[in-house]
């Protein structure tokens, strides 16, 4: 009652401001801001039961589902704006859907009566709403769903339509609400269901517009001219960097099949989503109806989403990326899915990830053949403890020759030759020997920037981070650089490696805004 | 009631009319600035909106009003006591945070901005102290002002300053009032302690595209967000009317405190 006279009085006021207390209608405005009530519902004659729906954080997707009708689905969403990682040392407040970037994965059957709750934690600074692509009607919910902190809002939408969608916070300004994170995945399965697969998984894309450069230290604000411009320091999946690497990457056998969940929240870029070594048996672009066979790359629009499928064939890791690759080598848009090949390891034993690499990049034909004599010739040592500080310097030589040909080689060259007055050798360093074993493993995971000087020359440029690689690769690629074109040295040890991760600063304090 | 309010919004906005035998000379009252007349230009507004506002001299507190200030209100005013409010007037957070009708909490200060502050409650505060609460046009040209020029909006550095605020976790404590440097008018707290009520929250919701008749907020939202907005780069100005355009009249929110304006 209170509110619809406030609005009135308010809406007086406008058009007094306004000069033209002429003779609109005020009901015309009032009316839709009273709306408060949960009145009772259209009966649907289709829907039957209730259910509350099942959300998971990604990557994990919530099960198919079994039942043969629509019903009533309770969807409870929290939004929570929360200081979390973006890459190593780097913190950010987010802004989420469910406590993490990307929101909950929302699972229900076309026809679906859903009861979305949207409920605004009392801590939060911002209004916020959600706009799902899976609505028909305006605002996708939007205007419905609009929040204050501390309050909760409901309504309800029927899923018309199958398919794969993208559900993102819409409150102005929305490329900020959308930069913090606000997005992720709905999924609408046609009545039918879809087909069976061993995995499946949830995996998103977005930007992140930081005041600090990649891998500046420290709690990082949003950077509106950066978010204008459209020049993201991170891309990444997940909301983090390394989110599906080492531990955490996405994990199936040989022979099964898997089928992936992708969306790109944006707020800016389109995605060209590629598994390095994979090719998609089966696509449904922009997540709709259609299937597509014999993939390589698939365009994900911002605000967009693709189920991609595929049967693993290889053991190996199979790197996820926007292959618009300098995302991928720089910016922080890299997985990985890992297929172990247990009963079929002397079969496949060729063709593990390093291996595979090399094969595209560069003609590594001779190099896998090695690296298979190779472990063939410790296999007895390292059956009950791949590690790799078991494994033989040569072979660790051989991995770091794949790191290196994945991730150094675009700058510091194949040969390790550098470029001229710009990005320093690695080939007969003195550099690598004056510096202590300890400063050189640091250079690889802090990055390095300012001005040294190699074999006489000075250079001042910048080495961003590769945090992203594991301590075994970071181990095995100074190895390869250290004891190749000239260098010598004894081989680094994840050890070694771990301990300087472990030392590398923790974030700096958050400063309070004064 | 509804008269009453009618009464105060015009009272608010027809300020220049009503003002025009004003003293010219008044003393400003102790914890108020004098701000100059202006020219606000609304954010979002209709085509049949002026594209300028004209905002007349007024006076307005320099610091938020405190929970020691409110503390004293509610004890010579006992209906607007934490169990003694009436429901639509203050929702179920209504000074949540005290630990009693007239008591704090050992950890609280009285020197912080009060918060879990209905508009109604606002706005009884106000006239109980002889003044008001600002519109949306007279805040929104005090806060443009930074600390050395009154068009802070064209200023990158205080915008990027400004929306360092939401990029920074909530306080776990909040901040006393007065601690940040006063603005070009010597108000202090504008920005980066907590939102504040004005008269007239809900009217930017009616000065958006009335080509789009339904849903009063909607323009707020996504891409529509930019429609008829002055300026689009201007993100600090979108979140506080976002953030007005999600309140209602008796809403309390943990961070969304006032201060109060009086006509000179």
């Amino acid at each position: 009652m209170n509110m619809r006279m406030v609005r009135r009085t308010s809406v007086f006021a406008a058009l007094l401001i306004a000069g033209i207390a002429t003779a609109l209608p005020v009901s015309t405005f009032a009316d839709e801001g009273t709306v408060l009530a949960i009145g009772p519902r259209p009966v649907d004659p289709e829907v039957s039961g209730e259910e509350h729906a099942i959300l998971t954080q990604a990557p994990n997707v919530p099960p198919p589902i079994t039942r043969k009708h629509a019903t009533k689905v309770i969807v409870e969403m929290e939004v929570i704006e929360k200081t979390m990682r973006l890459a190593d040392g780097v913190e950010y407040v987010f802004w989420t859907f469910g406590g993490q970037v990307p929101g909950e994965f929302i699972r229900i059957r076309e026809g679906d009566q859903v009861e979305f709750h949207l409920n605004n934690h009392q801590d939060n600074k911002m209004p916020h709403n959600i706009d799902l692509h899976a609505v028909t009607g305006p605002g996708g919910g939007a205007a419905s769903s609009f929040t204050a902190p501390g309050h909760s809002s409901v309504f309800s939408f029927k899923a018309l339509n199958p398919g794969l969608y993208i559900y993102h916070c819409a409150t102005a300004p929305v490329g900020m609400h959308v930069a913090n994170g606000m997005y992720g995945l709905i999924l609408v399965e046609p009545k039918a269901g879809l087909p069976p697969v061993d995995h499946e998984y949830y995996v998103m894309q977005g930007e992140f517009y930081t005041t600090g450069g990649y891998g500046e230290e420290g709690l990082q604000g949003f950077d509106m001219n950066k978010a204008t411009d459209e020049r993201p320091p991170y891309v990444v999946f997940n909301g983090s960097v390394g989110s599906l690497v080492g531990d955490k990457a996405l994990t199936a056998k040989v022979g099964e099949t898997v089928r992936l969940y992708v969306g790109n929240g944006g707020p800016n870029l389109s995605s060209s989503f590629h598994v390095i070594g994979e090719i998609f048996d089966t696509v449904y672009p922009e997540g709709g109806s259609e299937a597509s066979h014999n993939v390589q790359t698939t365009v994900i629009p911002a605000g967009g989403a693709s189920i991609v499928e595929f049967k693993t064939e290889v053991a190996g890791t199979y790197v996820l990326v926007d292959h618009a690759l300098f995302r991928a080598f720089n910016k922080g848009a890299l997985g990985m899915l890992r297929v172990d090949g247990t009963n079929n390891a002397l079969v496949y034993s060729g063709k593990e990830v390093d291996a595979v690499y090399l094969g595209k990049a560069a003609g590594g034909g001779e190099t896998e053949r090695r690296v298979t004599a190779l472990k063939a010739e410790v296999a007895q040592e390292i059956k009950n403890n791949p590690k790799i500080a078991n494994l033989t310097k040569e072979i660790q030589i051989q991995k770091g020759k794949a790191v290196y040909m994945q991730t150094c080689f675009v700058c510091h060259q194949p040969a390790g030759e550098g470029v001229p007055n710009q990005i320093p050798p690695l080939a007969k360093s003195d550099f690598l020997t004056l510096n202590g074993r300890d400063d050189i493993i640091r250079g690889v995971i802090a990055g390095r920037t300012g001005p040294i000087v190699v074999n006489g020359k000075p250079y001042n440029g910048t080495m961003v981070p590769m945090s992203y690689l594991t301590d075994e690769q970071i181990a095995n690629v100074l190895t390869y650089v250290c004891n190749t074109w000239g260098n010598s040295a004894e081989p680094f040890t994840v050890n070694e490696v771990a301990r300087i991760r472990q030392e590398s600063p923790a974030p700096a304090a958050s400063s309070s805004f004064e | 009631m509804r008269k009453s309010l009618q009464l105060v919004c015009l009272t608010a906005l027809l300020l220049g009319a009503i003002r025009a035998n004003a003293a010219t000379h008044e003393a400003i009252p102790e914890g108020m600035a004098r701000i100059p007349s202006g020219i606000y230009r609304p954010l979002f507004r209709s085509v049949t909106d002026p594209a300028e506002v004209r905002v007349n001299e007024f006076c307005l507190d320099t610091l938020l009003v405190t929970k020691g200030d409110f503390l004293e209100f509610v004890r010579t005013n006992p209906r607007w006591q934490r169990s003694q409010v009436k429901r639509i007037f203050a929702d179920e957070n209504y000074l949540r945070d005290w630990a009693g009708d007239l008591e704090l909490g050992t950890n609280a200060n009285p020197n912080q901005p009060v918060v879990f502050v209905s508009w109604f409650a606002a706005k009884a505060f106000a006239q109980w102290k002889g003044k008001r609460l600002p519109t949306t046009a007279e805040w929104e040209l005090v806060a443009a002002a930074s600390s050395t020029r009154a068009d802070g909006e064209n200023d990158p550095a205080f915008q990027q300053d400004i929306l360092r605020w939401y990029s920074t976790p909530a306080a776990k404590e909040l901040p006393v009032v007065g601690k940040s440097a006063a603005n070009l008018w010597g108000i202090h707290d504008l920005h980066g302690l907590v939102w504040e009520w004005v008269a007239d929250f809900n009217s930017a919701a009616v000065t958006g595209d009335v080509r789009n008749d339904t849903g009063l907020e909607r323009q707020l939202f996504c891409g529509a967000g930019s429609v008829g907005a002055k300026d689009v780069r201007n993100f600090p100005a979108f979140m506080r009317y976002g953030f007005r355009s999600s309140l209602k009249a008796n809403y309390c929110v943990h961070n969304l405190g006032f201060r109060c304006a009086k006509d000179l």
